[in-house]
């Protein structure tokens, strides 16, 4: 039987060779599928080298399965090509829309967490898995905005989506600790709040603050070795859940991979040795 | 306020199409008055032009990183990204160049990041099998008049009139310096993926119109005329080995002649 996943590593271009023969214990690797959604050619066969040999896990960014319309059915057509081709460990995606009226903005935008929304989400979702074939997973995104017209906290929202349509949780404990910090609210408020049976992965990044800003808004830029206080918000998590498949993400300033593993090492510690973590 | 309308406001405030001007309403001015705002016009911005930065190498290496993003800017409120794969984005950027104010000094633009382009499409296309020398040599002499050649999916050529564009692309490519001596005439591309890697040559005027016509359908006899009309002394047996040693034809579909 294959060992359970514990934790992962974001695969870089730069890494492909490196990666293929890693051989650490619950290594398994994430990539965005926007980056493999070709017809042909090297990019598909590299990503299918690295899935014969670990767990290969599809991280969406660009669904937009907040938009206030249905996902693209080519997209989703061609996701589905790819998840039935690789056969991923894990499947996800965000709370945020990125593309509307035919128009693509690479990022994770926000929006009123309102009755109508969480409809339009839950359909959205519901229609991903029935394409897709199997659960996917919902991650919280980082927030930089106060809105207004919020009929939901961003947690009962994702239990309810998670209730309603069977989708699992991406809990990303970075943006917890960064939207917490940027709002005003509390974190560990949040994590309380969380519908953590529903958690089927976990994401760690590191930050920095905002160029002009400082410390007043902190930006998930995934640039940097994951900050102390989100380590410590995750131990406290994982004492709470047990271990959960947990991915460290980086996609700027990229150290080598011993660097990114030694950082993952620490992950895969706490995940395989909980009764280690303080009691809360 | 419903969700259409909440994500038509931020849209617009993230990536104007040309020429709108109208005053955003007081919800939206709410938003851009928080200083969390241009992280979100930061990171979608910056998400376009990276991806054209990386889309467009040789074009880059020519006009350095502050011209190309510049340029990059004026594209992507033109024409953003249709959808999430960012990998290929940016056709018509070289359209774009051909018509750009600042870029009249440099005519050649355009045909460079139509080569850029080219590799772009040859390394996402699909995959197929080649078509082999072997192959033809079994087909019976008669037969070749009529034959329908195929270019692979992933095969892109180019012919350009004005410039030397192959050979201001591959030096940039290459990492080679600009060369001062270098012929100002027309040059053709053939861009080919025959194991992994998009792979490049050169490619005589005849070689683009064969390939024309071959990937309009046109049967052999009918395809080589247009070449030989291109240019009377065009070599057609070194073409056909050309395009067969870099895998620029698709095998056919049933594989015994």
């Amino acid at each position: 039987m294959a060992s359970p996943l514990t934790a992962g590593l974001g695969l870089k271009p730069q890494h492909y060779d490196e990666a293929l023969h890693c051989s650490a214990s619950g290594l398994w690797w994430e990539v965005h599928p926007e980056n493999y959604l070709a017809d042909g050619g090297p990019r598909l066969a590299w990503l299918e080298a690295i899935r014969a040999r670990h767990p290969v896990s599809l991280h969406g960014v660009s669904l937009s399965l907040a938009a206030d319309a249905p996902p693209d059915a080519e997209h989703l057509q061609r996701l589905a090509r790819l998840v039935r081709r690789i056969g991923p460990a894990l499947v996800s995606e965000h709370l945020a829309w990125s593309a509307w009226r035919g128009r693509y903005h690479p990022d994770l935008l926000p929006f009123p967490r309102t009755h109508e929304a969480l409809a339009r989400i839950a359909a959205n979702i519901g229609t991903t898995q029935d394409a897709l074939g199997r659960a996917i997973a919902i991650e919280n995104p980082t927030h930089y905005l106060h809105l207004d017209g919020h009929d939901w906290s961003e947690t009962d929202f994702l239990a309810e989506l998670a209730r309603r349509t069977g989708c699992g949780l991406l809990l990303d404990v970075a943006n917890v600790y960064l939207s917490a910090h940027n709002l005003g609210t509390c974190a560990h408020d949040y994590l309380d709040a969380f519908p953590v049976h529903a958690i089927t992965e976990i994401h760690l990044a590191g930050h920095h603050a905002d160029p002009r800003l400082g410390d007043a808004l902190l930006i998930d830029s995934h640039d940097a070795p994951v900050a102390e206080p989100v380590w410590a918000l995750y131990e406290r998590l994982i004492a709470r859940t047990g271990p959960r498949p947990t991915l460290i993400e980086r996609d700027d300033q990229i150290p080598t991979l011993p660097e990114l593993l030694a950082e993952r090492g620490r992950a895969h510690r706490i995940l395989t040795t909980p009764e280690a973590l303080p009691c809360t | 306020m419903h969700l259409s309308d909440f994500q038509d406001g931020l849209a617009g405030a993230l990536l104007p199409p040309p020429g709108t001007g109208a005053p955003p309403p007081a919800w939206l001015d709410a938003l851009l008055a928080q200083p969390g705002f241009a992280v979100y016009r930061n990171t979608v911005a910056r998400g376009c032009i990276d991806a054209l930065q990386a889309n467009y190498p040789a074009v880059h290496a020519l006009v350095g990183t502050e011209w190309l993003r510049s340029a990059a800017h004026a594209f992507v409120h033109q024409r953003p990204p249709p959808d999430g794969r960012l990998m290929g984005y940016g056709a018509g950027f070289a359209e774009f160049l051909d018509h750009f104010g600042p870029a009249a000094d440099l005519p050649y633009l355009g045909a460079v990041a139509r080569l850029d382009r080219c590799w772009t499409e040859s390394h996402l296309a699909a995959d197929a099998p080649a078509l082999h020398a072997a192959w033809l040599a079994r087909l019976p002499p008669q037969a070749l008049a009529g034959l329908r050649l195929r270019p692979h999916p992933a095969t892109r050529w180019q012919w350009c009139a004005a410039h030397p564009a192959y050979s201001l692309w591959q030096r940039q490519r290459e990492g080679l310096p600009w060369d001062a001596t270098l012929p100002w005439q027309g040059e053709g591309a053939l861009l080919t993926r025959p194991h992994g890697a998009v792979q490049w040559t050169a490619l005589p005027h005849a070689g683009c119109a064969l390939l024309d016509a071959c990937a309009a359908g046109a049967p052999f006899e009918q395809a080589a005329a247009q070449a030989l009309e291109t240019d009377p002394a065009a070599d057609l047996p070194a073409l056909v080995a050309l395009l067969l040693r870099t895998g620029a034809l698709r095998a056919p579909d049933n594989p015994s002649p």
